[in-house]
């Protein structure tokens, strides 16, 4: 034999998407929203994103070297430290941040196996986690550009408020979530690129709606546009809906699986803002729905090529 | 109306501008050629020459070992070297008739048969059966148990091949534009055979992917006058031309895993091996060369080559002028489906489609990740499993989960193992967990 050539199982060929591409896709989806938030809060924002990414990816290193197996290159850690600080208000102490990022990275994604392997949105859990640890910090929304309660806490007391304000971001809220624009403008940037889908979003966000409508009616009343629109624009449902919904790791694998994940998440995001104490229920739903995609997905098994109704057996 | 294609597949650069131009050569090949004697699925065939003897072009060397089996006709005129285990492109020793080639071209001389009008079916079915004609897509299934279903006169439907969905490949493309009058008769010919109890015969469909606008319109134009074959465009995709997913296109019909074509009353065959049938009914000559597409980027001179069946494949390569460049991949056929080769000394078969010379090898370029369960492969899967899920069952050697999750639906076509972001070997995976399975079936049980 001459000289050996390279072989492998088939196929031979290999898409040029990588799982590094999809993270960097989601980091640049992320910037229209992160920008917004630095130049709505100001300069101290870029400093709890910094904070928050800084901890992440840092944890990841640290137990890199202990596991002796560098993971964070593939960038997931950053989107993780991201997506945490836009979900953080401004005035956060820095320490808390930081607290926040070691928490996401080490007990809820590397202590369960890493990349792929946690069942809930790290981001969405080190919130709730520190939701739950400093609640007074975390629903502390004074800062130096707005004092006072977010627009879904307002419209809670059955107060008044500018729903351009909202669409655009110029409210109160945690970093990332006040601009629906800036989040649309990613959305669609990843829908376009085909990194996320409508299958949960739109399932999510259009049952949030009729869910409203229906609590709405139930009260005598009709769904106003002002009252829905602060309601789509608040809270963090884009952010929620789009970017953290659609953590592939944490949502269901199966195509009706994925409306079914959207139904559950715009029912349970109703329930937490109609009937809850709180006025936001966007993060609480989303972690609650990532521990339902196991029976989800069994119940949403799909039927191979062949074997739907109408597909015959072959008879003996 | 049926669809014209179905759920999932993929789209990969296809690569077939390289060689689609290229009309087909006759390639004429050197000293030795070497027939294994298990070019097909079934029982291998059993010499009937020895050393020493002297062989024609068209001469049988070896008979049918079985009824799932082919004879194997010798494709030059020569002396028989050996019979004797020689390697074969799968990297297997496999007992093979060596001739020496004596560059003469003599045959035994080829006499058509009585005409088409003349033959039944059972004559029909018999000449295909001598003439050695095996499913030359690919897979190696002898044609004329595909031919012969348990109840013929419920098959409506005679389906042409002529997807073409592999990348690179043109060898199809070449025979569609060159030959298109032995495809629509040798489609009649397959037709024939299946007559319902109301006499009328089967129905023909050339499928043909609508990449290839050129080949639908010529046969199109052929087939005008001939109201029991239509030509059908089907959506250009990847696995296309699955005989699951082109009988789902062109009819409307789904099997399994489980069943064949035959139970929803198809019959699948592909371009080279109808056009083998039109040679050996009409022409009276049995399977003795095919169409092999040589190319990619670390080829010279990419072309289609009708080539005689047992030359070697450093042969064919060098008919397309060598390598440009040092490949870091050989394949023998497409780079979805095909083997990788390590060594070019080995020869062509009926079932070699193509051989593809790649500089860059993308699997080993790429080293595997953690599964981000993004589920890319489940949308891509025609077979409609969770490829993430079944590749992580076979890696643990969870038979039950495999079952229960439908694994042996998978065609190993390997969509799923493309669009993998983590470039996870998922087609690998399922397929060694499936080749367990079926000889677990075998065997009754026993690994």
């Amino acid at each position: 034999m001459s000289e050996l050539y390279k072989v492998s199982s088939n196929p031979h060929i290999r898409s040029r998407v990588t799982t590094n591409g999809i993270m960097l896709a989601v980091i640049i989806a992320l910037l229209p929203a992160t920008g917004f938030g630095i130049y709505n809060f100001g300069p101290r924002a870029l400093a709890v994103i910094l904070v928050t990414v800084a901890g992440t990816v840092l944890t990841e290193f640290l137990f890199g070297l202990y596991q002796k197996k560098m993971t964070i290159t593939d960038l997931s850690a950053v989107v993780t430290g991201l997506l945490l600080a836009l979900n953080l208000p401004v005035g956060i102490p820095l320490w808390m941040a930081a607290l926040g990022g070691v928490f996401a990275i080490l007990v809820v994604k590397m202590l369960f196996g890493g990349l792929g392997q946690n069942f809930m949105n790290p981001a969405l859990a080190a919130r709730c986690f520190l939701l739950i640890s400093f609640p007074t910090a975390m629903t502390a929304f004074d800062c130096d550009a707005y004092t006072g309660a977010t627009p879904l806490a307002i419209l809670k007391e059955g107060g008044q408020v500018n729903v351009m304000d909202m669409v655009i971001g110029r409210t109160a809220g945690t970093i990332g979530e006040t601009s629906v624009i800036a989040l649309v403008i990613g959305a669609c940037f990843l829908l376009l690129l085909g990194v996320i889908d409508l299958r949960i979003p739109g399932s999510y966000i259009v049952t949030f709606v009729v869910f409203l409508a229906v609590t709405n009616l139930a009260k005598g009343q009709w769904l106003s546009p002002a009252y829905l629109t602060a309601q789509l624009s608040g809270g963090g449902l884009m952010l929620g809906a789009f970017f953290m919904a659609t953590d592939y790791v944490t949502r269901p694998i199966t195509i009706k699986g994925q409306y079914l994940f959207g139904i559950f998440l715009g029912l349970m995001t109703g329930v937490f803002r109609v009937f809850g104490s709180g006025a936001e229920g966007v993060s609480y739903a989303i972690i609650l729905g990532n521990l339902l995609v196991p029976l989800i997905e069994k119940i949403t098994k799909p039927r191979a090529f062949g074997y739907e109704k109408g597909g015959r057996r072959r008879e003996k | 109306m049926a669809k014209l294609t179905f759920t999932g597949g993929i789209h990969p650069y296809d690569g077939k501008d390289l060689s689609r131009e290229k009309p087909i050569q006759d390639l004429l090949p050197g000293n030795e050629l070497v027939y294994p004697l298990s070019q097909h699925i079934g029982a291998p065939a059993k010499a009937v020459v020895g050393k020493g003897d002297r062989v024609l072009a068209g001469q049988k060397i070896a008979e049918s070992g079985g009824f799932v089996s082919a004879p194997i006709y010798a494709s030059v005129s020569g002396t028989v070297k050996a019979v004797e285990p020689r390697r074969v492109v799968t990297g297997d020793m496999v007992m093979s008739i060596v001739v020496e080639n004596d560059g003469l071209y003599e045959d035994v001389g080829f006499y058509p048969p009585a005409p088409l009008e003349k033959l039944s079916r059972e004559e029909i079915i018999d000449i295909i059966r001598e003439a050695g004609i095996v499913g030359m897509g690919g897979a190696g299934f002898p044609t004329h148990v595909k031919l012969s279903p348990r109840e013929p006169e419920k098959i409506e439907y005679v389906i042409a091949n002529c997807a073409e969905c592999e990348p690179y490949l043109t060898s199809d493309y070449r025979r569609m534009l060159e030959e298109p009058e032995k495809l629509v008769v040798g489609l009649q010919i397959l037709m024939r055979l299946f007559e319902n109890t109301r006499g009328k015969y089967a129905h023909g469909i050339i499928a043909v992917e609508d990449n290839k606008p050129d080949c639908i319109s010529l046969l199109r134009q052929l087939t005008k006058d001939i109201p029991e074959i239509s030509v059908k465009a089907l959506k250009t995709k990847y696995p296309q031309g699955g005989e699951r997913q082109l009988i789902y296109a062109t009819t409307g019909r789904k099997i399994n895993s489980t069943m064949l074509p035959a139970d929803v009353g198809c019959v699948v065959n592909n371009v080279d091996t109808i056009v083998a049938v039109y040679r050996a009914v009409i022409e009276g000559r049995p399977l003795m060369e095919r169409i092999v597409t040589v190319t990619g980027d670390a080829v010279a001179n990419p072309g289609n080559f009708r080539v005689k069946i047992g030359t070697s494949y450093q042969e064919i390569l060098d008919a397309a002028g060598g390598f440009r460049t040092r490949p870091e991949k050989i394949i023998c056929g497409g780079p979805m489906m095909g083997f990788g080769m390590f060594d070019l000394n080995v020869p062509s078969t009926k079932t070699s489609t193509a051989l593809l010379g790649l500089s860059k090898d993308d699997v080993s370029a790429m080293e595997p990740g953690p599964c981000i369960n993004c589920g890319r492969c489940v949308d891509v899967c025609p077979g409609r499993v969770i490829p993430s899920r079944l590749a992580d069952y076979a890696e643990h050697f969870d038979e039950e989960a495999f079952l229960a999750n439908h694994g042996m639906e998978c065609c190993e076509c390997g969509c799923c193992s493309f669009i993998c972001p983590a470039k996870r070997p998922l087609t690998q995976e399922i397929k060694s967990m499936r080749k367990i399975q079926l000889a677990k079936k075998k065997t009754g049980g026993k690994a």
